[in-house]
């Protein structure tokens, strides 16, 4: 599938909750099922520090496909992040810096992601775009 | 007096707003509080008739305006009942009122290895401006513990307010706890040894009554905006005698007596630190918030909002795995509390998805969560306008997002 392709499957998802509370209430279950991040990458230097919640990232290469793991202490931040690895990891620095991320506003959750909200997300966004950047000139 | 509510509530037009298509619950109050009516006609009625820079006119509406503005100095002597009214000083809130301090004060009193003493549960605008003169002027920065219930330790307090102290600089109420700190006995024991105390009064001024002549402090700052008011007007009160003493903290028009490029001479009492043109619509509505506060009586609302403190403490402690911090035997109406393990952020996430607003997080005292060992909490805090039926709907909107954490 195609980054657009898993972007419009969970747009799809979504569109099944009618309550906002179906909508957190999954997001609170994707996050508490998001595994994977490693406590030696649990340094100072992976850490995003939002007033509300802290975010701490990771990015690697497999191959020419950067393999991202995340977390938060926020299980709705995190359930967020859950979200944006589905849609972003396993992906080339190509394809990640080519797509506009659209389903986060689409699935109602844009005000997480507004620069007034200091959850941590919105510089973690921006963080998984620089190692994209970063890897494909890396990669030449 | 019995406090009518309804009719308190018709006052504020803002509860009547709907937040994700609910009712607005409002309780952010230790942040903000909302403004009734009168405040914001006063602060419309400025700028519809009399609008004009003050003190400087000699035309009719600079007269009028000018008069606004020095009639809400009145109003605030008289709420606070300061000696004299040039000893209080218009700044845009506490935060302001500090730094002012920190910097006039400063200058003149402190040397390296002087002491400031302040407590462990302060806001951060009562420890980082102190933290600037430790850097700049090598001065030490002590604070009084507290205990397990938010209490300042007094215990050793002969021992914190030493020699080196010259100034103690305490909050009145804590902002995250609610805790009402034992002032007079510190301003006392201070005194007994020729040391100044400056009270942080931004949480206390709207809640209690405050006296700053009996109390004998030497400044006391809170700002307005927590008191119904304004944001961006504040207060700082001072003794005359220190006022004189210190140096001006802004430079600009206002303040001077005669400018030449040989050398300036300043205004007297309060102009000396009002550099620039000041925020006299706020001033005004200041004015007209004291005596809205004051048309319904300090003490009718502290006995109101300790029956909703009282309330929401019951009924919150029937909510299973819920810690409360600050449960100290003096306090205000302000809950602060975790529910198990689920994060603050995201309780308050989703109470704002019911239309309920909370405080989550440090609430700007970090060094306080440091001694409960926490992130931070969702912290409640109630106003006039608050009622039961909203800590009923927060009680239930709590054991509707605990249940989805399992």
């Amino acid at each position: 599938m195609t980054i657009n392709e898993i972007q419009e499957e969970i747009i799809e998802e979504f569109s099944a909750f009618d309550e906002w509370m179906d909508k957190y209430s999954y997001l609170i279950e994707i996050g508490n099922d998001l595994e994977g991040f490693k406590d030696e990458w649990r340094l100072e230097q992976n850490l995003i520090e939002g007033c509300q919640s802290k975010v701490w990232v990771h990015a690697e290469l497999d191959g020419d496909k950067i393999i991202y793991s995340a977390d938060s202490d926020a299980i709705i931040t995190k359930g967020i992040i859950a979200l944006l690895i589905r849609v972003l990891s396993g992906r080339t620095p190509d394809e990640i810096l080519n797509t506009e991320l659209t389903f986060v506003e689409e699935i109602g959750l844009k005000d997480h992601l507004s620069p007034t909200r200091s959850n941590g997300l919105l510089s973690m966004m921006k963080q998984m775009r620089l190692y994209a950047v970063a890897f494909k000139a890396k990669m030449g | 007096m019995t406090i009518n509510i309804e009719q308190i509530r018709n006052d504020f037009p803002i509860l009547n707003e709907q937040v994700h298509g609910k009712p607005l619950v409002y309780f952010d109050n230790a942040a903000t509080t909302h403004k009734p009516q009168v405040v914001i006609d006063a602060v419309s009625e400025v700028y519809q008739k009399y609008n004009s820079n003050i003190h400087r006119g000699v035309h009719h509406l600079s007269n009028v305006c000018t008069q606004a503005h020095e009639n809400a100095r009145l109003k605030v002597q008289e709420f606070i009942n300061a000696k004299h009214s040039h000893e209080v000083i218009f700044t845009r809130g506490t935060t302001e009122s500090i730094n002012l301090i920190a910097s006039s004060f400063g200058e003149t009193f402190l040397n390296e290895g002087d002491e400031i003493l302040v407590s462990q549960l302060e806001h951060h605008s009562n420890i980082v401006p102190w933290q600037l003169l430790e850097k700049r002027k090598g001065i030490k920065l002590r604070y009084i513990p507290i205990n397990q219930d938010g209490e300042l330790i007094t215990d050793n307090l002969n021992e914190l307010i030493n020699d080196k102290t010259k100034l103690v600089s305490i909050a009145h109420i804590s902002n995250a706890l609610g805790t009402i700190n034992p002032i007079k006995q510190i301003i006392d024991l201070a005194h007994s040894k020729d040391i100044p105390v400056l009270i942080d009064g931004a949480q206390a001024i709207q809640h209690v009554n405050v006296d700053v002549q009996a109390l004998d402090c030497d400044f006391y700052v809170f700002s307005g905006h927590k008191l119904y008011a304004p944001t961006g007007i504040g207060v700082l009160y001072g003794k005359e005698e220190w006022l004189n003493k210190l140096e001006p903290y802004h430079g600009g028009g206002e303040m001077i007596k005669t400018v030449s490029f040989e050398g300036t001479t300043f205004n007297e009492l309060p102009f000396k630190f009002e550099a620039g043109t000041p925020d006299f619509s706020g001033s005004v509505g200041l004015g007209a918030a004291i005596d809205y506060v004051q048309s319904i009586g300090l003490d009718n609302i502290a006995k109101y909002e300790h029956e909703l403190l009282e309330y929401a403490t019951e009924k919150l402690s029937n909510i299973p795995n819920i810690r409360f911090f600050g449960t100290a035997k003096e306090k205000t109406s302000v809950v602060s509390f975790l529910i198990g393990d689920i994060h603050p952020f995201d309780l308050g996430t989703m109470l704002d998805k019911m239309g309920i607003a909370v405080r989550t997080g440090h609430h700007c005292a970090q060094p306080l969560m440091q001694f409960f060992n926490i992130p931070g909490t969702i912290r409640a805090s109630f106003a006039i306008y608050n009622t039961k039926e909203e800590i009923d709907k927060l009680c239930e909107g709590i054991e509707r997002i605990a249940q989805l954490f399992g």
